[in-house]
């Protein structure tokens, strides 16, 4: 992993915020929801980026956001060299071919109303029309390559007239990766998808997503909230909570030595299939819930529920800190230069707020400058 | 396997059908399994294998038409549930047999306070207790359940609670009767792994208090493992292997149990990007299944008797297991030579 390629994927502190707005006749924007609050990460051209996390801590808002199907609010997301939060519409269509999607439930995301030739043909078919491929390509060649396309992820042919509700969730899965695979992408941004399948069917479906990566050099997202799938398909992991990144790290380092208090956590919490382990582990039970994004937190944003909380932890938000080359973590607990469990609440009040007032007057100078 | 534990809710041969316009859908075919004092059973299997139904089936909870019982038994404190009137029923529903589901939204009614629903269920069953002290009683079984700031939040809204402590709250409304018999469907399913854990630890603890017997229904085998002392695993409505958990796991004997275990990825075991086991196809169509094994086209050590009859029934020191392998060759030999005598009458 150390030899330098350039990284595929480059996103640099990017927020994804949701206006609420009060309602009514006048309404007006009283806040936003943070679903993603400034994260930053690369994906190298082959690996596979395992993002984890519990509901609503912005896993998918970062992918949507990464394929621009919302617009993020800040922060880039280069590919290959270029900023497509900038790119106009029109020349998004063509980066978007190389970035595709699979999402997590089959039976909502493929048109009942379209034949499995027609949801695979689609995409081919809008490029080709467009003159966005290399050659044109005429109908029989359509055919030609709907039929590979099916035959590489495992469906029969025969059924290319079928609708999708004569499939079951698992060739419907695979329906939606032929469909993915059906522009060559470069990248897939897969979001859960194997969460709504059964144990044996999704076994298929990740053997799957191996070959196909291994066979055409495909680079992927992967988002599960089941950790032990993420171990399976990932290089490296990283651990959203609240809209940030927590933990950034080699798959061996993460589950070996997991260095933040909500990955320890969430790896705790996790079910292992065997009864002789299950009986002797020491699980670490959060308690509470994971509080609304809709405010601005002070402080660490998993302090309200981390065991291993100081008084430094309430105010001050976390930089992230390098533990080695394969980890990065966000948390007070790994700053070299000074140990914090020794501050005391008043020490780090005095400290927060001294900061704070020196954000503000900075914020306000700047204001100034600008007029 | 000698346990000396009272079994307290036993089903017996039970058999549910729908009948639809398509045919017959056997959704549960002649399961039987009991439930003892203070354990907890698992019952496992993928979408569609009967789980849900069956213990639908234990509380007469069927819709019928379509669905029926059209056989077996279900003894819970020496009378066969299924021969219950509907009023007979309303008493052990919720009251003996508790019930939680999957999705803590959609079994709590929206439009009624916490306090209402917990009330209203607690005087059902109790006729005797004023309404002041279902309500002392409610908090206090809400406290159990680890909800902070019960006296104040009892007044609230199911949707001002997250998931987490709607299923809290149904676990509550389960307890506040005393049930001996707690049916958890996929309880934690819909919950975030570190609620998950909260939920799960929750039941055991609440089991281990009250001594409470649970059958807990889920797919996931992790979750079995660490919660049930016995485990049935149902394979398109039957139950195809029935073990204490840790034989089981440590040693499968049916091909599906082994497969099931073995295609799910473990955190434990170096996590490398091998290949996992896979059982290849489909779970079978359960509208008109014929008479043969029904895991047989995905079986990698599939035989000739498995396509013509379904497998004896054979116990090994209390593991129980449907599968031709460990039939007696005496009875591998009827069913060849009946397939051989039906291919001459063709002929």
């Amino acid at each position: 992993m150390s030899d330098k390629k350039e990284p595929l994927l480059v996103v640099k502190d990017l927020k994804q915020h949701f206006p609420v707005s009060s309602g009514g006749v006048f309404s007006r924007v009283k806040g936003a929801i943070r679903a993603v609050d400034g994260i930053s990460f690369e994906v190298n051209p082959g690996e596979t980026l395992g993002i984890v996390g519990e509901s609503g801590c912005g896993k998918s808002t970062t992918v949507r956001s990464i394929a621009q199907l919302y617009r993020p609010t800040a922060g880039e997301v280069i590919f290959d060299g270029v900023d497509l939060c900038k790119l106009p519409e029109k020349e998004l269509v063509k980066a978007r071919q190389q970035i595709q999607m699979i999402f997590q439930d089959p039976y909502a995301s493929l048109d009942p109303r379209m034949t499995v030739r027609t949801i695979i043909a689609e995409p081919i078919e809008i490029f080709n029309k467009r003159g966005l491929l290399e050659t044109k390509l005429t109908s029989l060649e359509i055919e030609d390559q709907v039929e590979k396309l099916m035959e590489r992820v495992g469906l029969n042919k025969a059924f290319k007239n079928r609708y999708p509700h004569e499939f079951s969730g698992g060739q419907r899965q695979r329906i939606g990766i032929a469909r993915a695979l059906a522009l060559n992408p470069k990248i897939i941004l897969a979001d859960e998808p194997v969460s709504a399948l059964d144990v044996s069917i999704q076994a298929q479906i990740l053997n799957l997503l191996n070959d196909l990566q291994e066979e055409l050099g495909l680079t992927y997202i992967f988002i599960a909230h089941d950790l032990a799938v993420i171990q399976h398909i990932s290089t490296r992991v990283a651990v959203m909570y609240l809209g940030k990144i927590v933990e950034l790290a080699d798959k061996k380092e993460l589950y070996d030595n997991p260095a933040h208090p909500y990955t320890q956590a969430l790896l705790s919490a996790a079910p292992i299939p065997d009864p002789v382990i299950e009986k002797e582990r020491q699980r670490i039970i959060l308690t509470g819930d994971v509080p609304s994004p809709d405010k601005k937190q002070r402080g660490c944003y998993f302090q309200a529920r981390c065991p291993k909380r100081m008084p430094w932890c309430t105010c001050h938000v976390p930089p992230t800190f390098e533990i080695s080359e394969k980890q990065k973590v966000a948390c007070w607990l790994y700053d070299e230069n000074k140990d914090y469990s020794k501050v005391s609440m008043e020490e780090a009040e005095v400290d927060a707020k001294s900061n704070e007032a020196k954000a503000a007057a900075d914020a306000l100078g700047q204001k100034k400058k600008s007029k | 396997m000698e346990n000396n534990k009272k079994v307290i809710l036993d089903v017996k041969d039970l058999q549910t059908y729908f009948l639809t316009d398509a045919g017959v859908v056997k959704a549960v075919d002649g399961v039987s399994f009991s439930v003892r004092e203070g354990e907890t059973i698992g019952i496992v299997g993928e979408s569609g294998s009967g789980k849900s139904v069956t213990n639908l089936s234990i509380m007469k909870l069927i819709p019928s038409p379509p669905g029926k019982i059209v056989g077996g038994e279900v003894i819970f404190e020496d009378q066969n549930i299924l021969d219950l009137s509907e009023k007979e029923l309303r008493e052990i529903r919720g009251d003996k047999i508790s019930m939680i589901f999957q999705d803590p939204m959609t079994s709590l009614n929206p439009f009624l306070k916490i306090s209402t629903q917990m009330i209203e269920t607690i005087r059902l069953h109790n006729k005797n207790v004023s309404k002041e002290e279902a309500r002392e009683k409610s908090i206090k079984v809400l406290e159990d359940v680890g909800i902070p700031a019960a006296r104040e939040r009892i007044d609230s809204y199911p949707h001002q609670f997250s998931g987490g402590m709607r299923q809290r709250v149904m676990i509550a409304i389960a307890l506040s009767c005393n049930a001996k018999v707690l049916i958890a469907d996929e309880p934690t399913t819909a919950l975030d792994v570190t609620i998950q854990a909260q939920i799960l630890e929750l039941i055991q603890s609440i089991s281990k208090k009250y001594g409470t017997s649970v059958i807990l229904i889920t797919h996931d085998l992790g979750v079995v493992a660490g919660m049930c002392d016995e485990v049935c695993v149902m394979y398109a409505g039957r139950i195809v292997e029935k073990a204490l958990t840790d034989d089981l796991y440590k040693k499968p004997l049916h091909p599906y149990t082994e497969g099931l275990i073995k295609s799910v990825p473990r955190m434990d075991t170096s996590g490398s990007k091998e290949k996992l086991f896979s059982i290849e196809g489909q779970p079978p169509n359960v509208i008109d299944l014929p008479p043969c094994c029904p895991f047989h086209p995905r079986c990698h050590k599939a035989m000739e008797e498995c396509k013509h009859a379904y497998p004896p029934r054979k116990v090994f020191d209390g593991h129980e297991v449907s599968c031709w392998l460990y039939a007696t060759d005496e009875e591998k030999n009827a069913v060849l030579k009946s397939i051989g005598s039906t291919e001459e009458n063709d002929k």
